[in-house]
């Protein structure tokens, strides 16, 4: 597995987490051990996304940072296999 | 508001291309317990509810399942892609293709176009949160019929991803369902 996509698993797991953390806090708002979870998990996820964006190219537009191309266009998109 | 991520939510990699395995799991995205109706039940469902955690629930589940209907779509582009006509006519695929050609269009496995007839937003919190709970055990066993039919790992994957899914939205639904009940009795 190349380590492009070694990374965007890494930010998948962490959104998983995120997700999941996120869907039990709407039940459970006030879950000391999920809310100090969800702290843990986001931080790691935002470290992991700027390595991401700032190797690969942007995840949402305004992560665009090439002065002379707008690369949020590029291929692959998602649907397309990689 | 939303705004989108260039990643699937879990991913699909499709090596082989299968037209008849398409026509199947294509009920998962127009069909009558797929994931587009699942987004719009929830996201409409949200502005009538009177409870904090359920409005998050159904705007948080509502959203999820707009990236399910992406992932199916992905599921059906890659089984889809680069067909000849002589597979397209061997698996009885060429009954979408002469409407369609490949492009993602949301039918029902059996033809039928999507329709909102498919869910319900009735306005009341205990109907609604009832409503969720069936449909999310409805897609559950449409996805173990899925899994009945798909022999390809590549396909399997994925879909057993969107199983486990509909076990979680359905637990969190019962969940609402409990917080409101709790609710409404404490005012007798």
């Amino acid at each position: 597995m190349n380590e492009k996509r070694k990374l965007l698993n890494k930010i998948r797991q962490y959104d998983f987490t995120l997700k999941e953390l996120n869907l039990y806090l709407d039940t459970h708002p006030n879950c000391p051990r999920a809310l100090a979870m969800f702290r843990k998990y986001k931080q790691l996820r935002m470290n992991a996304v700027n390595e991401y964006v700032s190797r690969y190219g942007p995840l949402m537009p305004e992560q665009n940072n090439d002065a002379d191309h707008w690369d949020w266009i590029d291929d692959p998109w998602p649907w397309e296999r990689s | 508001m939303w705004q989108y991520e260039k990643k699937l939510q879990y991913p699909v990699n499709i090596k082989n291309p299968n037209p008849k395995l398409a026509k199947v799991i294509i009920t998962q995205l127009g069909g009558p317990d797929g994931e587009l109706a699942a987004s719009l039940r929830y996201l409409n469902q949200r502005f009538a509810m009177p409870y904090a955690e359920v409005k998050g629930l159904l705007t948080d589940i509502g959203t999820e399942e707009l990236a399910h209907v992406e992932m199916i779509s992905a599921i059906l582009y890659q089984l889809t892609k680069g067909l000849s006509i002589e597979e397209i006519k061997a698996s009885g695929f060429d009954e979408y293709f002469v409407d369609h050609t490949t492009g993602i269009y949301p039918v029902a496995a059996s033809g039928e176009p999507f329709t909102a007839a498919y869910f319900q937003s009735k306005g009341d919190i205990i109907t609604d949160l009832h409503e969720n709970m069936a449909a999310e055990q409805k897609a559950r066993t449409t996805y173990d019929n899925i899994l009945r039919l798909a022999d390809d790992p590549d396909v399997r994957d994925p879909i057993r991803f969107l199983r486990q899914r509909e076990i979680v939205h359905y637990q969190r639904f019962g969940e609402g369902n409990r917080t409101d009940s709790n609710i409404l009795t404490s005012y007798h």
